[in-house]
């Protein structure tokens, strides 16, 4: 009973916490190196530098008056970021922390909420319904501009999940397995982060995931200039939080496959070398929120620097690019995974 | 590489049906380089492929006989490479007459072909098919190149309409049949005909499971053949549609949906015949009177021959329904004569489109011993033998099928079908009237190009030849009786 | 008494049947796709009380994420203001359902008159499930014993995208080449 219920439960409550304030503080993350880069201070006054603008943010957030538009198709429109959000957030419960487990009253338990044999499968899954959301809420705005959006949004997320769903497939070649737990155990038995054996596949894959958070340079979506705030313009208040909610707690989500695919997850540095075997003395899970936040800040990073594609461009890289290398890239891994055995 | 799933022997059996793929993309590729003048060497190319895939299937016939293939997903045996051997005639007789008829639509694209083609590979591996799912998988490959050739005409609102309500039935007799096919993996733990045929034998007589198995089974294989009641989607496909495609339709999945039946029916449910020769005779009995009964009001000359191919249907379920040695022989010759038989008619119907003339009124032929005495005499010898007037190949066909259920003694099957026969003279002959007693009503002549020319000579030689001297044929059908071992 | 996994697949066919039928008689197609990705889900979940991880996963990225999301695509970039003033039906709907029900009284009595007959054999398991996984499993099945199918599907598809192209490509005004 308590191995069933109880010690899930307990996990699920401390993941979903630990996501939401990250993603909160993500917000603060990315107001402030963006500042930075732009020789800006910020936000500061909330709190000693700012630390408290985040919760600001979300009380003035949840007090605003929540307006439904004229002609909206009510369901769906309350329905739509409840879509967007379960997925973002249920798909935590695969991602593997840290390796480690310890006991807590004679019971085992590991840091992460479970470990599925097709773990990465169940994700790609969860994540491709979030789209779902988005769609919905533009079209049930009944308004043009998230109508627009949403359309975009769309099309270009069930471009880019092809390819991405192929620089997956180019790692799982070397792991024999879908669990997220093994494909870390993978890296470990071979010694080296599938990012260095697989470069072209990690490279697409951070492309893709990009693009599918709907981030810059991919966020024709919500392109100010040209749609106003795409998918989300006719969203107040409560509802437009969960969408922003959503969004940052999927680019939290991709940092965190890219780090469990391509950069061994929980795994030190080199695994292999003897000598640096005393970086194995900090701890699997700092690692891990460690390699996380480098992607996160990448996403601020580019964000910061990259203007915003063209449409017909975005969709060029897609299909042109990125799904041909993508598949070039799987077969040719699995020529030489068959011949160089 | 190779292992007990995959060895050097199975690249061997589906060497045609890879040649055939090698020319389908081939053609789509050549097209991007020809001008709209050199459309036609589309065309060519695809007859070469046809030739290539014919020649391999021959040599595969003194080389892999009786081999099976890719863990006994397919079997290679001469009831299989006799009945490709009437895909390839047939679908070559069509590609003959295609080349002009699309330049007339003005839709002379390579795509035809190559769908063409792709349909011509799933209908291969029907009939080499004794596993479920490659059967089905090989159904599905024909039926959607079938509903897109349909629809080929974009600009054409019939042409439309005919693919969506094709589509659409065809769809839903899939999952019928999907839904049968599923019953009888549930039943037998097993995919593979043979299997299911063993393990069905073990199972109390009146299964019911088994018996809604076969009843869903039949709904859906008897949609693909036109048999009553799922037939309403054939007369309107069959007039929207380009009418070089609906002579395709109308003879070579015809014949590949009739093969694979015979194949499920007769090794995979044998142990059900109580069960289902019951049924099929109901059908067999509706769909030849209602085929031959409607057909006498039509006035449209692609909505008769529609209703035509209906009540040949029918007839040539008597065949599966005695289920002996002459009705396999009989249905597999019927299938050769009806090839040229129907596809010679069809040529002329297509061959009656002009420019500004969609021809396919009963009344457009009107005079026809006036304006083009040749193609007039010729129709005749096909409506005879469509009919089954010795000394015509039809003739053959109906003996051989009428002989078959005497002797299984369906003495009741028999009559209706004779009457059938005399029924169809009634409204075959009305087309001949017309063509003979009639006043012309215009000058235009009919578009003879050199495809319709060599297919027209083609189809008559060899509907008065397997009629006044059928041995060799025959013979050459029975290799469709390796179905039994 | 049922136990907990009967309960689970009760639930969820009887969802996924209720928003079946909502799917077919819904006026805005909108809400009707939505009912039919409650559907899908159902039977996800169904999937994945047979032990089939892998199917389940795969019903919801090509279903709900690929499919529907096309189907709602396509739907709002239709005129929907039109559509959802047609009826639904056309006049044979009331020969349609007496037809159904007849066909399901039919086969339901059938089944349950013979259920003595109702033993399935026991299908041996493919592999040793203790050592490989589902995926690995389907892998194999796949790609060894249902190779040749597989293939064929590749064709299929092809078909199909060929098929897209000519139905949804404008007649160019000056093809010439």
């Amino acid at each position: 009973m308590v191995e069933y219920f109880v010690i899930p439960a307990v996990q699920i409550v401390v993941v979903f916490l630990a996501v939401s304030v990250m993603v909160a503080y993500m917000t603060y993350l990315e107001r402030k190196v963006v500042a930075f880069m732009q020789a800006r201070l910020g936000p500061m006054r909330v709190g000693y530098w700012g630390l408290l603008q985040p919760i600001a943010d979300a009380v003035k957030l949840m007090i605003k008056e929540d307006i439904i538009p004229a002609g909206a198709d009510k369901l769906i429109f309350t329905l739509g970021p409840v879509i967007t959000l379960i997925p973002a957030f249920a798909v935590f419960s695969v991602i593997p922390f840290s390796g480690s487990q310890f006991s807590v009253f004679g019971y085992k338990v590991h840091l992460y909420i479970t470990d599925v044999n097709v773990g990465i499968l169940f994700i790609l899954a969860l994540s491709s319904i979030g789209v779902l959301g988005i769609i919905l809420g533009g079209w049930s705005s009944n308004s043009k501009y998230p109508l627009l959006g949403s359309l975009r949004s769309a099309a270009q997320m069930v471009s880019y999940e092809v390819a991405m769903g192929f620089s997956v497939v180019s790692v799982l070649l070397y792991t024999h397995t879908l669990s997220m737990v093994q494909i870390v155990e993978a890296q470990k038995n071979m010694g080296w982060w599938f990012a260095v054996i697989q470069p072209i596949g990690f490279i697409i894959y951070l492309i893709c995931g990009v693009a599918e958070t709907n981030r810059a340079p991919f966020d024709l979506p919500e392109a100010e200039s040209e749609l106003v705030a795409g998918f989300h313009t006719e969203y107040s208040g409560f509802r437009f939080a969960l969408y922003f909610l959503a969004e940052y707690a999927n680019m939290i989500l991709i940092s965190s496959i890219a780090v469990t695919l391509f950069w061994g997850g929980w795994l030190a540095p080199f695994p292999n070398v003897k000598a640096l075997a005393f970086l194995q003395v900090i701890p699997g899970l700092i690692w891990f929120l460690l390699k996380v936040y480098f992607f996160l800040y990448l996403y601020i990073w580019l964000r910061a620097t990259l203007p915003r594609f063209r449409y017909d461009q975005l969709m060029r890289v897609g299909w042109k690019f990125l799904i041909p290398v993508a598949m070039a890239n799987v077969i040719l891994t699995a020529v030489l995974r068959l011949y160089l055995k | 590489m190779f292992n007990q799933y995959f060895q050097p022997n199975d690249i061997l059996i589906i060497y045609p049906e890879l040649l055939l793929a090698l020319f389908a993309m081939g053609v789509m590729i050549i097209d991007l380089f020809l001008d709209r003048a050199w459309k036609v060497l589309n065309a060519f190319t695809a007859l070469v492929g046809i030739a290539y895939a014919a020649y391999a299937l021959y040599r595969l016939k003194s080389n892999a006989l009786n081999l099976s293939g890719y863990n006994h997903a397919i079997l290679n045996d001469s009831f299989a490479i006799y009945f490709q051997f009437v895909f390839l005639i047939a679908t070559a007789l069509v590609i003959l007459i295609s080349a002009r008829y699309l330049s007339i639509e003005g839709e002379n694209r390579g795509d035809y072909y190559a769908l063409i083609l792709l349909s011509l590979i799933g209908m291969n591996f029907m009939v080499m098919g004794i596993d479920l799912i490659t059967l089905y998988i090989a159904l599905e490959l024909m039926a959607v190149s079938e509903y897109i050739l349909v629809g080929y005409l974009r600009t054409n609102r019939q042409s439309n309409e005919a693919a969506m309500k094709f589509f659409l039935l065809g769809a839903f007799s899939s999952g019928i049949l999907l839904y049968g096919i599923s019953l009888l993996y549930g039943i037998s733990g097993s995919t593979d005909l043979r299997v299911i045929a063993q393990r069905l034998a073990e199972r109390p007589s009146h299964d019911p499971i088994a018996l809604v198995a076969v009843v869903t089974l039949t709904a859906g294989l008897l949609f693909k053949i036109g048999g009553v009641p799922f037939h309403q989607w054939l007369p309107d496909a069959y007039e929207g549609a380009p009418s070089t495609i609906t002579t395709f339709i109308s003879v070579a999945p015809k014949a590949a949906s009739f093969a694979l039946i015979l194949r499920i029916f007769i090794v995979g449910l044998k142990p059900l015949e109580t069960s289902w020769v019951p049924v099929l005779s109901v059908v067999c009995v509706l769909t030849m009177t209602l085929g031959n009964i409607t057909a006498i009001s039509q006035s449209n000359i692609k909505r008769l021959l529609a209703y035509s191919s209906i009540a040949h249907a029918g007839y040539l379920l008597l065949g599966l329904i005695a289920g002996n040695e002459y009705g396999i022989t009989g249905i597999a010759i019927y299938f050769l004569v009806y090839a040229f038989m129907n596809i010679g008619i069809w040529t002329l119907v297509v061959a009656m489109r002009r420019k500004d003339l969609i021809g396919d009124q009963i009344q457009d032929m009107a005079g026809m011993i006036y304006k083009n005495p040749g193609a007039a005499v010729l129709m005749l010898v096909f409506l005879l033998s469509l009919a089954g007037i010795p000394p015509t190949a039809g003739f053959i066909g109906k003996y051989y099928l009428f002989a078959s259920v005497i002797q299984t003694h369906h003495y009741v099957l028999a009559v209706i079908a004779v009457l059938n026969a005399a029924i169809s003279l009634y409204y075959y002959f009305r087309v001949v009237v017309v063509m003979f007693m009639s006043e012309k009503t215009d000058e235009e002549k009919m578009t003879l190009s050199p495809g319709v020319l060599t297919s027209l000579a083609v189809t008559l030689v060899f509907t008065l030849l397997i009629g006044i001297y059928p041995e060799p044929f025959i013979r050459f059908a029975q290799n469709s009786l390796s179905l039994f071992q | 008494m049922m136990t907990f996994d009967q309960i689970l697949f009760y639930a969820l066919a009887v969802i996924a049947v209720l928003s079946a039928i909502m799917v077919i008689t819904r006026r805005n197609p909108v809400h009707s796709a939505l009912f039919l990705i409650t559907t899908l889900f159902c039977v996800a979940g169904i999937y994945l009380q047979l032990h089939a991880e892998f199917l389940a996963a795969v019903q919801v990225i090509v279903y709900v994420g690929g499919i529907m999301v096309l189907f709602l695509f396509v739907i709002m970039l239709v005129n929907l203001e039109t559509l959802s003033q047609e009826r639904r039906f056309n006049r044979q709907w009331h020969i349609a359902i007496l037809v159904s029900v007849v066909l399901l009284v039919e086969f339901g009595t059938i089944i349950w008159r013979g259920k003595a007959a109702l033993q399935l054999p026991a299908n041996q398991p493919l592999m040793d499930t203790l050592t490989t996984n589902n995926s690995e499993q389907l892998g194999v099945v796949l790609y060894q014993q249902y190779m040749l199918p597989f293939e064929i599907a590749s064709f299929l598809l092809l078909v199909a995208i060929i098929g897209a192209v000519i139905l949804a490509k404008r007649r160019l005004s000056s093809d010439g080449k």
